[in-house]
């Protein structure tokens, strides 16, 4: 690690910490809170998604079991912890299961039969009214305390969310830099060489769900927390969709893109929708002229960007130097030639 | 050692193989030897690949049997077969081609190591295996190379660099399909003069074109001709025999 990306590493923590000051703003701190969550939803997608290459348009449906079993749990009596660690539990073990299902087939079988079964969780929870209240949905009955702390009001939330996100972001960052992260990308670009290399690219991809599933029923619980209800309007195919799309938007098999793409999509679902009508469109919109820009998403396209620019401003540093012409165009360079190493500990 | 000499590296005994109604792969029946150099030849089409597909897994047989050292690997996934001693390189260059040649290695090395089930660690870290691999690059000439992107490799360094894939996994069997494939006059001495490096622990079954290069490697060759193996012998028995000449070497 350099000294640059560990500068970058405590801005951007310092920033998180202080959000809640610098916003100030209630709202504006709970859709801190949400983009967290959501950016836990797309990073746990990103796993099988970007290091694996597994379209998953049932993601929601982790949201949904470990959600209601969250909610039902706690309803029955049992305290909080027990509750969310059974809800987590049953989830992954739904992710297992699903999994086996979803990999016995390749590439667009795979796609439709997440989508089943993200469909099959949708339906149970809206015919399953006894349960789960149907369309009406359930209410949690109070957020947790975790370790004696109180997270009813926004800031404190918000810094109970950023504990777990930061938690799950560092095990999927090393996951990312694993040996078997390493054996997953190898399983999405090679499948049949992996094979004959002597890796089971089947456990492969299944472990990646079983995990994938893991930290989405981990932000399904929090999703839970931070609303005190769920419906299986939140479960809909929709969500999925959208889950999907934030991973894509902010650049599949990057660790920030995600995160990113999830920032862009709550805020725009938020913000925008109070004062645009037709937030739906413009999302469509932005989405579009993304990936005709940057088809690989916002940020791999960005750091291609800053990449270019400062080569350019480095050529042109180069000429300058060997024919010191222009003063001005060299010192343009210089900064440029700054601002790339800036781009280069933003990734 | 003397137990196992008896026993053939790579036994295959009436193989078929059949692409709908199209046999691919007709009884096929052939014994490799503890160490030895096997040529496997025939015109286009003849199910020369097929064969290794077979023996792979890549390929489910219809029928037959397939040993290595005696261990049956029909009905067994590929990499299990891997796992017993199995590696291959492909015709068609099969590499990660966006990847440093050190990391297409290394994924090679963690195919057999169990830390490839680690989601923990960070990769990098461990040295030892990027020393291997290193030690596999240096072995065909690409230690230079070792931190370059493929695609920013010649051809004949990515022949070489498939080599060291399954080189660095020290199988006990090792096929090789078409090595020399696409290659310089030059690149096919270099590589000849691996494959001559390669120690006799390995037994290696050859498909190659190049019958100049491939006929002094090997001592024994089998002829394929529409999936069947129609002659099978020393370099000059099969060389004298009239249908290779019929199917192969043309009159």
């Amino acid at each position: 690690m350099t000294v640059r990306t560990l500068v970058a590493f405590a801005v951007v923590a310092l920033l998180l910490l202080a959000l809640p000051w610098v916003i100030g703003n209630e709202f504006y701190v709970n859709m801190a809170s949400q983009v967290l969550i959501y950016a836990l939803f797309a990073l746990s997608i990103n796993m099988m998604l970007g290091y694996g290459g597994m379209v998953s348009l049932g993601h929601a449906g982790y949201l949904g079991i470990a959600g209601y079993a969250c909610i039902l749990l706690t309803v029955a009596g049992y305290d909080q912890l027990t509750a969310a660690i059974f809800a987590v539990a049953v989830s992954t073990v739904a992710a297992a299961f699903f999994g086996v299902l979803s990999l016995r087939a390749p590439g667009l079988g795979f796609i439709m039969i997440t989508l089943a079964l993200g469909q099959i969780v949708w339906g149970v929870a809206y015919r399953a009214n006894d349960l789960t209240g149907g369309d009406n949905g359930i209410r949690h009955p109070a957020r947790p305390m975790p370790f004696g702390f109180d997270i009813r009001d926004a800031p404190s939330f918000y810094y109970f969310t950023l504990a777990v996100f930061v938690i799950a972001l560092f095990c999927i960052w090393r996951f990312s830099r694993s040996p078997f992260g390493a054996s997953l990308m190898g399983t999405r670009d090679q499948p049949r060489r992996m094979r004959m290399l002597g890796h089971n690219v089947w456990l492969v991809r299944w472990l990646t769900f079983v995990m994938a599933g893991f930290w989405a029923s981990v932000a399904g619980v929090l999703y839970v927390y931070y609303n005190l209800f769920l419906s299986p309007h939140a479960i809909s195919l929709q969500q999925s969709a959208e889950i999907l799309l934030m991973a894509i938007l902010g650049g599949a098999s990057t660790l920030t893109g995600p995160i990113v793409g999830a920032a862009i999509i709550t805020l725009v679902k938020n913000v925008v929708s109070t004062y645009v009508e037709r937030w739906n469109t413009l999302l469509g919109v932005i989405f579009v002229v993304v990936i005709v820009f940057m088809p690989y998403g916002l940020v791999p396209g960005c750091a291609q960007l800053w990449r270019r620019w400062a080569n350019r401003a480095k050529a042109r540093k180069a000429t300058s130097d060997t024919a010191p012409a222009s003063e001005a165009s060299g010192q343009r360079g210089d900064s440029m030639t700054r601002a790339h190493g800036a781009s280069e500990t933003a990734q | 050692m003397t137990a196992s000499a008896a026993i053939p590296a790579l036994e295959v005994a009436h193989l078929s193989k059949r692409f709908g109604g199209l046999p691919a792969t007709r009884d096929v029946s052939l014994r490799v030897m503890p160490g030895e150099r096997r040529l496997i030849i025939g015109p286009n089409g003849a199910g020369k690949t097929t064969l290794f597909n077979l023996v792979t897994g890549d390929l489910s047989a219809d029928g037959g049997s397939v040993r290595l050292f005696g261990q049956e690997l029909l009905g067994m996934p590929t990499q299990r077969r891997v796992h017993l001693g199995l590696a291959r390189t492909y015709q068609i260059l099969t590499l990660f081609p966006r990847e440093r040649l050190i990391h297409n290695v290394v994924l090679s090395l963690l195919g057999l190591d169990r830390r490839r089930w680690n989601p923990w660690s960070i990769l990098t870290a461990n040295s030892d295996l990027y020393a291997d691999a290193r030690q596999a690059l240096e072995r065909v000439g690409l230690g230079e190379a070792a931190e370059r992107i493929v695609v920013e490799t010649s051809y004949g360094e990515r022949r070489r660099l498939e080599l060291a894939m399954a080189l660095a996994q020290k199988p006990k069997l090792l096929l090789l399909d078409e090595p020399l494939a696409g290659l310089s006059q030059g690149e096919r001495q270099t590589v000849r003069a691996l494959l001559d490096a390669i120690p006799r622990d390995v037994t290696i079954v050859m498909i190659e074109h190049d019958m100049d290069t491939a006929l002094g490697f090997a001592e024994r060759i089998t002829v394929l001709h529409y999936g069947e193996v129609i002659v099978e012998g020393t370099r000059a028995e099969v060389v004298a025999d009239p249908r290779t000449r019929e199917v192969y070497l043309g009159d």
